[in-house]
């Protein structure tokens, strides 16, 4: 058991003894993409192609012989597009999109050959140069990654490798030589911000929650990660679980509770399973227990897995799927901090936010100061996805530019076809289906908590999606709103019945069955609905229709008064058009239309009357020389 | 002084407004005299914040609802700002896009807050495209009817069931915009853990939920001339109904309420006050009988059929605390079916009995199986207060107009004991009155125990009468019940007597009253009851003339074999799958004695369905079958100790074929 204050550094010497002897360590990613895309045969393969070749290959880190090599599985690297992805230490050679049949080459070329697989290496597209390290590839060296920079490296499995490289020093100091209050400035000190979407003071929240007088409190980790797309928890619970659980710690010993729970989306598997594992091991180490590094204080935790529900990541609604009520929010005040779980003050973060903790206390204030802008400190992860090149999960300091991030990072907009186009860029829609979207004219604009909420979207939890000029923003508007309809609890009004009526004025202005009307209605509405609601959910969900409005006004006009989609995309809108140069004017198609729309003389290109045509696409399935498009 | 130790005021509306107490800004707000519009807010439940229409603005906090906000000093709050307003009729309209509109039809059309609020806030057109709804509505209860395309989802119900009577019979199911309140896995409401009080209806602001009409079945009583129609009427009802015709809560219209029943049809109006007099001789003599006897005390009074129902579902245990007696309701419905056929000259089966009362549970207790006679139910329906009003504008009667008329003899005469059964309180200071007397051989010259009056939710006082002293407890809504029968089963506590009403208030808040905010309405209500008694010439139920002929022309003596079997019952536990008890041999003869064996899981186990087939074969060939009735049930919550099998009121642990044949044998040889 961990009272000797030494025991870190005697894991971590054994540690450090047992990599020695390692001549190579193959670091194979399984985060959920690179899983997905068979990543675990891969690894599979590897082990057989090192032991065929005459090597041992060691997976757990017990008693290591001089020439062996390591493989190991990490948390999610990020470049998920790429996935699977295999690197080879201490070379640092980075192999992309690895199936199992390129286990035996890379063994040999690699391990025996000393040489390199070229055709598996990262080629940047934009310039055509080859990459052999991470370093190397744009989507990695355009990014400062402090909070996920273990998370593609490390075995998330092994808390002793976690130790090994610094894990659970800022927990030993927080617990035994600083005093609660030391730890609330030192975080307020840092400037962090939450992360869950709100961006409050960390600091701040936990001094409040520090000074209330009770018997109990509580810590509450919010893993409820529900943004469609975003996959920033995610990672770092799969990734680098001892992290987030130090960073729970440290918030334990801050405002002097007890007991966290860790309240993880059932839909999240591995990292339900991963943080289990990380506590359980803590847990027999004696990291968490009953005298926490010899301090004298307790400290346990608990995984939960979540409801299933989008709306349990609203803090009350989590607190009360916690407590076994259904999940719905409450009114606040009272906030968490004075009668949160069972009543009790409750300091509740979200999983990227304590997973900063650690290296504030390890690295102090000034050390996070250094990256980020003045009001929004250090550096943020988004899961970047949409038209770009390069999807996947990134981190930036805050105050980096939108263009950094999609034309350096993500390689640039991509066509409908997948290829990069250097004008295709629309928009791009930040925060989730609370947030906004951001066009061109925001493009060089520093992004953090206080820029983005003045242009009317918000950081949210960090999804960004990419939008090229073939996206019509009204069908982006009904995707959103589609899912808060879902998703609301049902408690309050404005929520429940005001976004199924944003729905259906969306559907009637997507059908071209909309008025003049129906525009004041919806953002009359939308305003409402903004101001009324009772939680977060609410008030953030006509967030997606009052940013288009505010953009793409037009857009919404043209649906409206010309029945026209400037983007194509609508259906229902789409006016089937005959092409002049394909048309033979063999008049099967206007045999075909059952309202007589399409008319022409014999031999001669024909027409199609678009007030008659009901858009069934008979002429289209006519026609024999693919003349009609549009339908 | 608020909480700062200051007086600052806020600034409502431009004026300063003293903070003094109020929990809210609502309720500040309120106070100043500006009613704020409100669906889910009331003052009884737990804050809930989801209607969204009593919203302010809050210099520096923008727009918030008031009833979760904590008034601060200096506070500027606005209440009707156009950005309120514009608000509020938005939250309105997209209600009535959603809401079944059949408000012609609608029971609640004359009381709906909806549409009052629609009006009042200006909603004179939906902009926005209505969304069918298309629900079964439920009708298993006996007492009310749920129909979900008219709920609005506030809540209060939900929290009305919980967080006022403990029990949650209903509560939220499904999500976003198909959230629906409904009971357990979409069960009935008939067959769940309701125990018919109303309280969901009394606090629903639109017609989701509402007592279940009797209406029609007796309007076809009235007007068939084979049928005697009789009525009873309520304590309660007499300073209710005047509330639908425009006059104040509180003020007694008996006569006028004789009179429009003598006009719509009724053959003979009593007074459930009557019975209520009985009640209180016999509750009272078993109660004397176990105190001086030193028998199970405390005793639980039965009144009220919300509590009687609560205590078989959630403490058999607790089930032979219970007074035996049967609640005025019935009292007077066994013997109307008893002695009237003979006094009015009509066939039993020809006179129906109406009760009208303050209650939607006295529709289920009618209903119960023990209340019928060989001429049917003993009340054949049950009208509220609400139904009656209804009834009397059908009619076309001017309620205003009529003149007074009396109540018929002999059941039409009470004493003021009988009437201030109407509130929390009535019944043990009727029963006081006549225990006074009893215990102590003296007249009582002040019949007023103030003492156990009042509307704390548990009050608990000590009297002395005479050398004895008596430890009470009036308790009303059954989460303070469940608080004191948590401290009879613990056993750490005293109590002689509890009084226990399932409404807050007592009867006179019950749910079949017209539609009212409560509170103070209830108060008025109860202040009338304790007028009534003041006006009338006779205080105490023992004083009751004509209750001491009955006993002397058909009841013998309070708690007499007679009195037992037409004033008392028993009562059964529900906590397992009640009245689900499976017929398997039921003998033709008369008084056949009943045999249940248990085939719950654990009996089952220790070969209880073995046994049943034993008993079964061995009662056919033994050739008795005739004499009993053999049922298969569930759970006497004994399992370790199964088989259980009870004979007549005898129950047998770790049964076998012997022992139950043995048991058998010698029960039916004492009936012989």
């Amino acid at each position: 058991m961990l009272t000797d204050m030494q025991t870190l550094e005697l894991i971590k010497q054994g540690y450090d003894k047992a990599v020695k002897p390692i001549q190579h360590r193959i670091i194979i990613c399984a985060g959920t993409g690179c899983v997905a895309n068979g990543s675990l045969k891969v690894f599979a393969a590897l082990k057989k192609e090192v032991e065929a070749n005459g090597l041992t290959a060691v997976v757990t880190l017990e008693e290591c012989n001089e020439g062996q090599i390591h493989l190991s599985k990490s948390g999610c690297q990020g470049f998920c597009q790429m996935g699977p992805l295999v690197t080879v230490e201490p070379e640092g050679i980075l192999y992309v999109k690895v199936k199992a049949e390129d286990a035996a080459e890379i063994i040999k070329t690699t391990l025996i050959d000393k040489s390199k697989v070229e055709r598996l290496l990262y080629v940047d597209p934009a310039h055509g140069q080859v990459c052999h390290t991470q370093k190397e590839i744009p989507f990695y060296a355009q990014q400062k990654r402090i909070e996920l920079g273990d998370c593609g490296y490390i075995d998330p499995e092994d808390i002793r490798e976690y130790i090994a490289r610094g894990g659970y020093y800022a927990a030993r100091r927080a617990y035994a030589k600083m005093t609660a209050q030391q730890v609330c400035e030192e975080i307020t000190a840092s400037g962090l911000r939450g992360r869950g979407g709100g961006g409050f003071p960390t600091g701040k929240k936990w001094a409040l929650t520090l000074q209330q007088k009770s018997d109990k409190k509580y810590v509450v980790c919010n893993g409820d990660e529900g943004d469609p797309g975003a996959f920033m928890d995610r990672s770092l619970m799969e990734g680098n679980p001892h992290r987030v659980l130090e960073g729970i710690m440290i918030a334990g010993r801050a405002i002097e509770a007890d007991f966290a729970y860790v309240y993880v989306r059932a839909e999240y598997p591995l990292a339900v399973e991963r943080v289990r594992k990380a506590v359980e091991d803590a847990r027999a180490l004696g990291i968490l227990g009953a005298d926490v590094f010899g301090s004298g204080m307790a400290f346990d935790c608990e995984v939960m897995e979540g409801a299933g529900a989008f709306v349990c990541g609203e803090e009350t609604a989590l607190m009360a799927s916690i407590e076994g009520q259904r999940g719905m929010p409450r009114p606040k005040p009272p906030f968490p901090a004075q009668s949160g779980l069972w009543g009790k003050p409750t300091v509740i973060n979200n999983v990227e936010t304590l997973a900063c903790v650690p290296l504030i206390i390890t690295n102090g204030p000034g050390w996070y100061r250094e990256c980020g802008t003045q009001g929004s400190p250090g550096t943020k992860t988004f899961a970047l996805t949409g038209h770009v090149a390069n999807t996947g999960l990134i981190e930036v300091p805050f105050g980096s530019t939108l263009r950094k991030i999609v034309f350096d990072i993500g390689g640039g907009v991509t066509d409908t076809t997948g290829e990069i186009d250097p004008d295709a860029f629309k928009a791009v829609q930040i925060g989730g289906p609370s947030g906004g979207c951001l066009i061109n004219e925001h493009l060089d604009y520093p992004l953090d908590f206080d820029t983005v909420k003045k242009i009317g979207a918000m950081v949210g939890s960090g999804g960004l999606v990419v939008m090229n000029n073939k996206t019509c923003m009204v069908q982006i508007a009904h995707f959103f709103m589609r899912f808060t309809q879902n998703e609301s609890c049902g408690k309050c009004i404005p929520c429940r019945e005001g976004t199924k009526q944003m729905l259906l004025l969306l559907e009637q202005i997507m059908e071209g069955k909309a008025t003049a009307k129906t525009l004041d209605t919806l953002q009359t509405l939308a305003e409402a609905v903004q101001k009324g609601s009772l939680c977060g959910l609410g008030k953030t969900a006509p967030n997606p229709v009052l940013s288009t409005l505010n953009y793409f006004r037009h857009e919404y006009e043209a649906h409206i008064f010309q029945k026209r989609c400037p983007a194509g995309a609508c259906k229902a809108l789409a006016i089937p058009e005959i092409s002049a140069e394909l048309c033979k004017g063999c008049g099967f198609c206007a045999k075909k239309c059952p309202v007589g729309a399409i008319t022409g003389e014999r031999k001669q290109p024909h027409k199609i009357d678009a007030d008659k045509c009901i858009r069934c696409g008979a002429c289209a399935q006519a026609c024999k020389f693919n003349a009609v498009a549009g339908v | 002084m608020n909480t700062n130790g200051t007086n600052e005021p806020i600034i409502l509306n431009g004026q300063p407004v003293v903070i003094n107490g109020q929990k809210n800004l609502l309720e500040l707000i309120r106070s100043a005299g500006i009613e704020l519009p409100t669906f889910c807010y009331h003052s009884k439940l737990s804050v809930y914040g989801a209607c969204r229409l009593c919203i302010v603005e809050i210099d520096g906090m923008g727009v918030v609802t008031s009833c979760s906000t904590v008034p601060t000093p200096g506070m500027v709050v606005r209440t009707h700002t156009d950005q309120l307003r514009k608000m509020r009729r938005i939250f309105l309209e997209l209600l009535l896009a959603n809401h079944h509109q059949s408000c012609t039809t609608c029971d609640k059309s004359d009381s709906c807050k909806l549409q009052e609020l629609a009006r009042q806030m200006g909603v004179t057109d939906v902009r926005f495209p209505s969304i069918p709804k298309d629900m079964q509505a439920d009708t298993s209860s006996p007492s009310l009817v749920r129909d979900p395309n008219k709920c609005i989802l506030c809540g209060d119900c939900v929290r009305a069931c919980s967080e006022i009577q403990g029990i949650g019979a209903i509560d939220f199911a499904g999500r976003g915009a198909t959230t629906v309140v409904a009971p357990a896995f979409n069960k009935d409401l008939g067959e769940v853990d309701c125990v018919n009080c109303g309280l969901c209806a009394s606090v629903c602001p639109t017609g989701a939920i509402v007592p279940k009409s009797e209406i029609e079945d007796v309007w076809k009583a009235v007007n068939d001339p084979n049928v005697t129609v009789v009525a009873q009427i309520a304590p309660a009802v007499r300073v209710a109904l005047g509330e639908m015709f425009g006059l104040e809560p509180g003020v007694a219209t008996t006569g006028r309420i004789v009179a429009a029943l003598k006009k719509i049809g009724f053959d003979k109006v009593f007074d459930t006050s009557f019975a209520a007099d009985l009640t209180v001789l016999e509750e009272a003599t078993e109660f004397i009988e176990r105190k001086t006897l030193g028998k199970k005390l405390p005793l639980f009074t039965s009144c009220c059929p919300g509590w009687v129902k609560y205590a078989e579902q959630y403490y058999p245990e607790l089930l032979p605390n219970l007074s035996s007696c049967r609640s005025p309701q019935q009292m007077f419905g066994s013997l109307a079916k008893t002695t009237l056929p003979d006094q009015l000259k009509v066939k039993p089966e020809q006179l129906y009995v109406v009760s009208i009362m303050p209650c939607t549970a006295k529709k289920f207790e009618a209903k119960r199986p023990e209340f019928r006679g060989p001429a049917g139910a003993d009340v054949d329906a049950v009208l509220t207060t609400q139904e009656l009003g209804k009834m009397i504008k059908q009619a076309g009667i001017q309620f205003h107009k009529l003149t007074p008329e009396s109540l018929d003899m002999p059941m039409g005469f009470k004493t003021g004991a009988g009437v201030i059964f109407g509130t929390t309180g009535g019944v043990s200071e009727a029963v006081l009155r006549y225990a006074h007397e009893k215990l102590t051989g003296t007249r009582l010259e002040n019949p007023d125990f103030t003492d156990v009056r009042g509307n704390t939710g548990i009050l608990s006082k000590t009297l002395r009468i005479g050398d004895i002293y008596l430890k009470l407890a009036i308790v009303h809504s059954l989460s303070n019940a469940r608080k004191i029968a948590d401290q009879v089963k613990a056993g750490n506590c005293d109590y002689d007597l509890i009084e226990v009403m399932a409404c807050p208030g007592g009867c006179v808040a019950g749910a079949g009253q017209p539609v009212s905010e409560g509170g103070e309405v209830v108060q008025q209500r109860a202040k009338g009851l304790y007028e009534a008694d003041k006006t009338l010439q006779l205080h105490k139920s023992q004083d009751n003339p004509y209750i001491q002929q009955c006993y002397q022309t058909t009841l013998e003596k309070p708690g007499s074999h007679k009195a037992h079997e037409m004033l008392h019952t028993e009562y059964n536990s529900r906590k397992r799958l009640c009245g689900s008890a499976i017929n398997l041999s039921e003998g033709s003869g008369d008084g056949k004695l009943n045999v249940s064996v248990c085939v719950g899981t654990g009996c089952y186990l220790r070969g209880s369905q073995t046994l049943l087939t034993q008993l079964l074969d061995t009662a056919h060939t033994k050739g008795i079958d005739d004499k009993l009735h053999i049922k298969a049930t569930f759970c006497f919550e004994a399992c370790t100790k199964g088989p259980t099998v009870k004979v007549g009121d005898t129950i047998i642990e770790k049964c076998d074929l012997k022992t139950a044949t043995r048991e058998i044998d010698s029960q039916l040889k004492v009936r012989v």
